[in-house]
């Protein structure tokens, strides 16, 4: 038996070995299949937890109205055409508000009202329902919010 | 040639066989394996979509960009909302400007004007990651990048995804994008940092209109899960085998 | 633009009509050069094989020549890859948590297997060569002398028998080598085409029969490819030994022997019919079936497609090089022509297959038309432009340059199996 024909197998192996050795330090230990089979559940464990410590910005009405903040506005609001309409949609996420997020980045211009109130006469489509006005039609040179309360729309100013 | 051709045959036979041992790999899923896997998981999102009731506004999608960190000005979006118009004459009009982020004030689609007159019925429909129980994108990812949870959410790996894009490329729904600035896949993955702290995902807090709600399946109290098990809901592209859970309610033949 | 806003495919896709936002071409210019580069590789390495494992003797030289260049080859096909990802440095991944249900996850596996049987294959017919050299090198003085004695001394392994019975099975062993990498050159391609045919989002890609389209027509790329740099390379050494004049062996001057190219091309020959019969099956089927995606396939292959598949691949990259090889008197000149159109005619099939499944919305709605980056004007414009794609293509030459400084595969008088 001529052994020599075996060296390109040794080099093979110790290639692989290599691999082998490689993985023990550049894979992290907490990646196998967790929970539900190879096909879906081949990852590294700690993630999940990574993608829950996401920092969250929109904190949602109920936060605006904790801690007696904001009551006004809100009862107006509760008691108006806008009351399922977010404080966040038009005042921006609170994320940290007040502190140190004091000042939200308040949108006031025409585009964000247009979203819902440019006319779309669209048959069978709630769009079509909604009170909405022509754009180039109605005070283009205004903001909305001059003349109407977003907090209660059917409250005008002159 | 010295190599007899029993000797032969033995040889390409066996090394045939070695050769396919990787395929042997492969872990063929049974739905009973993945079913017993999930029984115990008392959770199992899902989505409600009513059709019905979405006005095109497109806060949701901002308030998903800002909330999820994709660079708003960035041409992707981790969900987004479609407009079909269709005339009377049999054609469907569709269009999504920047996904509709900055909502539908423009009556014309593509810069092409469709008289009120010509349409006979227009409707929004918002999209977003389906979170399939039998993910195609998830199956493709060559290193265990993307992954789902015993929750039913599908996540990636931003440490490790290494940016080929099979997994983009094997979504039906076209909901998977690579991110701009961290340079891996990504999808939208129904809020998960805000449904595991018991809020709901920031479009669905962001909806005015009750189009968009979140669902837990296992949950029978779940009022929304009420509405998908006894009213009459559809899914997307059901024809992939992916078992999306996304429900919508009026969901329209025309819906691409 | 800023950076942040430049999303990845954004610079070389023009949407028309509805296509969804996040629909971009991802798999561009360096996804249509990775199945080609692999495909070169298989096909020359099965054409090396026709002479090691079915004794076509015939083929003898040019055998020789086709697993060097597979050889060189290999390293290239793993370079479209590189430059495509977008986590490049992340690149060891699928051989270190490979998922295996991911067809792109055997690419790891395969290529190391497939590079082991190469390097091996090469190593038992050149063995003999290497310990002739390091011998002979030995009285000789400098540097570069012993530098490249070092080189040859490694490349051993310290295997230093070149007896009879050693010789015998070595060459034994390369013609099991050989053998064991036809299947195993086979699926370093065919699951390429596995990886496009499996995906069932794509309407045009999805298909059983496309591994074996891939198949099929790699090898025929590889055939081609070695025929037609065996020619170029012999008729350069000719031309200039037959300019230096002087006494010369007449062996030494015939250049491309037409019996070589005649045999190859017999076996080019039926695997391009192979290749194009299951084309057209393809073809047919999907327009007999007419599924839902078929209105958006047509208007892409017969409409904005058209010049691509029916008259540059099909006609300029098959039937022409088909007619030119079969007519008769056929010459040398006329056979590198006709190799020249079929390895354009492989690269329009690989485009019009990556390209093409891309050119087409998932809502089938709308196209997408892909306008690739010629002058760079980022890392990103470069690696999935034409540049890029032009780097790839001029590697192996640069490789088998230098691997043919060590391991001849050219000389006519080399002891072989």
């Amino acid at each position: 038996m001529k052994w020599h024909v075996l060296r390109p197998l040794w080099v093979a192996i110790g290639l692989v070995g290599t691999i082998f050795v490689a993985r023990a330090f550049m894979v992290p230990d907490d990646f196998g299949v967790h929970g539900q089979n190879f096909t879906y559940g081949y990852h590294r464990l700690s993630n999940i937890q990574e993608w829950k410590d996401f920092p969250v910005k929109y904190q949602g009405r109920e936060t605006c109205g904790s801690a007696d903040c904001h009551e006004t506005n809100l009862a107006l609001l509760d008691s108006s055409t806008h009351e399922t309409v977010e404080c966040e949609n038009c005042h921006g996420p609170s994320i940290d508000h007040p502190d140190p997020n004091e000042f939200l980045p308040l949108d006031k211009t025409r585009e964000l009202c247009l979203r819902c109130h440019a006319f779309l006469e669209y048959p069978n489509s709630d769009r079509g329902e909604l009170m909405s006005i022509v754009d180039r039609t109605h005070k283009r040179r205004y903001e909305c919010v001059e003349c109407h309360n977003p907090h209660d729309p059917k409250e005008y100013y002159e | 040639m010295s190599c007899s051709r029993r000797d032969f045959l033995k040889e390409a036979v066996g090394g045939t066989l070695v050769s396919t041992l990787p395929l042997s790999a492969f872990v063929l899923l049974t739905t009973d394996e993945a079913k017993a896997a999930i029984a115990d998981s008392k959770v199992r999102w899902a989505f409600l979509v009513d059709t019905t009731k979405c006005v095109g506004c497109g806060l949701c999608v901002k308030a998903c960009k800002i909330e999820n960190e994709i660079p708003y000005d960035a041409a992707v979006t981790r969900t987004w909302v479609e407009r079909y118009v269709i005339t009377k004459d049999g054609e469907t009009h569709i269009d999504s400007p920047n996904g509709g982020r900055d909502g539908f004030i423009d009556d014309k689609i593509r810069d092409e004007e469709i008289e009120p007159e010509d349409i006979a019925k227009a409707f929004f429909v918002p999209k977003l990651c389906n979170q399939c129980d039998n993910p195609a994108c998830v199956q493709v990812c060559p290193v265990g990048a993307t992954y789902q949870t015993n929750d039913g959410i599908v996540l990636i790996d931003r440490d490790w995804c290494i940016g080929c894009g099979y997994c983009i490329m094997a979504c039906p729904y076209g909901v998977r994008f690579f991110h701009p600035e961290h340079k891996v896949a990504d999808k939208c993955n129904f809020c998960y940092h805000r449904i595991s702290k018991g809020m709901q995902p920031a479009c669905v807090e962001c909806c005015s209109f009750g189009a968009r709600r979140l669902a837990n399946l296992r949950d029978p109290d779940d009022p929304v899960t009420k509405i998908i098990t006894t009213e009459r809901v559809a899914v997307l592209k059901d024809e992939y085998g992916t078992k999306p859970h996304v429900f919508y309610l009026g969901l329209d033949a025309n819906v691409r | 633009m800023p950076e942040d806003l430049i999303v990845h495919g954004i610079e070389w896709t023009v949407k028309e009509l509805f296509v969804y936002p996040n629909e971009y071409i991802y798999w561009s210019i360096q996804i249509v050069m990775y199945p080609y580069m692999t495909g070169l590789v298989a096909g020359a390495f099965v054409l090396s094989s026709l002479y090691h494992v079915f004794g076509q003797k015939e083929l003898k030289e040019i055998a020789q020549f086709s697993l060097v260049f597979s050889l060189a080859l290999l390293p290239v096909a793993a370079m479209p890859l590189l430059l495509h990802l977008q986590q490049p440095a992340r690149a060891m991944e699928p051989l270190l948590t490979p998922h295996f249900t991911s067809a792109i996850a055997a690419f790891g596996i395969v290529f190391t297997a497939y590079a082991l049987i190469v390097l091996s294959e090469i190593w038992f017919v050149y063995r003999e060569y290497f310990v002739a050299q390091v011998h002979a090198l030995k009285s000789e003085t400098g540097f570069v002398n012993a530098m490249t004695r070092l080189v040859y001394r490694v490349l051993t392994i310290g295997a230093y028998d070149v007896s009879e019975a050693a010789i015998r099975v070595d060459k034994k062993a390369a013609t099991i080598l050989a053998a064991i990498g036809i299947p195993v050159a086979c699926f370093l391609h065919g699951y390429a085409g596995f990886i496009f045919g499996s995906v069932k989002a794509n309407a045009l890609w999805m298909s059983p029969l496309m591994p074996v389209i891939f198949i099929m027509s790699a090898v025929v790329s590889g055939i081609a490819l070695c025929m037609l740099t065996y020619i170029v390379i012999m008729e350069w050494q000719a031309f200039w030994r037959r300019r230096r004049g002087g006494a010369v062996e007449a062996s030494k001057i015939k250049g491309a022997e037409t019996d070589v190219v005649n045999k190859a091309t017999r076996y080019l020959l039926g695997f391009l019919v192979a290749a194009i019969s299951l084309e057209m099956l393809d073809l047919i089927f999907r327009g007999y079936t007419a599924m839902k995606s078929w209105d958006i396939l047509r208007s892409v292959m017969y409409g904005k497609d058209f010049i691509n598949i029916f008259v540059l691949q099909y006609t300029l990259g098959n039937l022409v090089p088909f007619v030119l090889l079969l007519l008769p008197g056929r010459t040398v000149k006329r056979t590198a022509l006709a190799l020249l159109l079929v390895l354009f005619g492989v690269f329009m099939m690989r485009w019009n297959v990556v390209i093409g499944g891309q050119a087409f919305s998932l809502s089938f709605s709308g196209y997408m038309h892909y306008e690739i980056p010629v002058i760079p004007h980022s890392v990103e414009t470069f690696k999935e432009g034409v540049f890029g794609a032009l780097t790839v293509i001029a590697t192996p030459f640069v490789l088998f340059w230098i691997i043919n400084k060590f391991v001849p595969s050219l000389r006519r008088d080399v002891e072989g199996t």
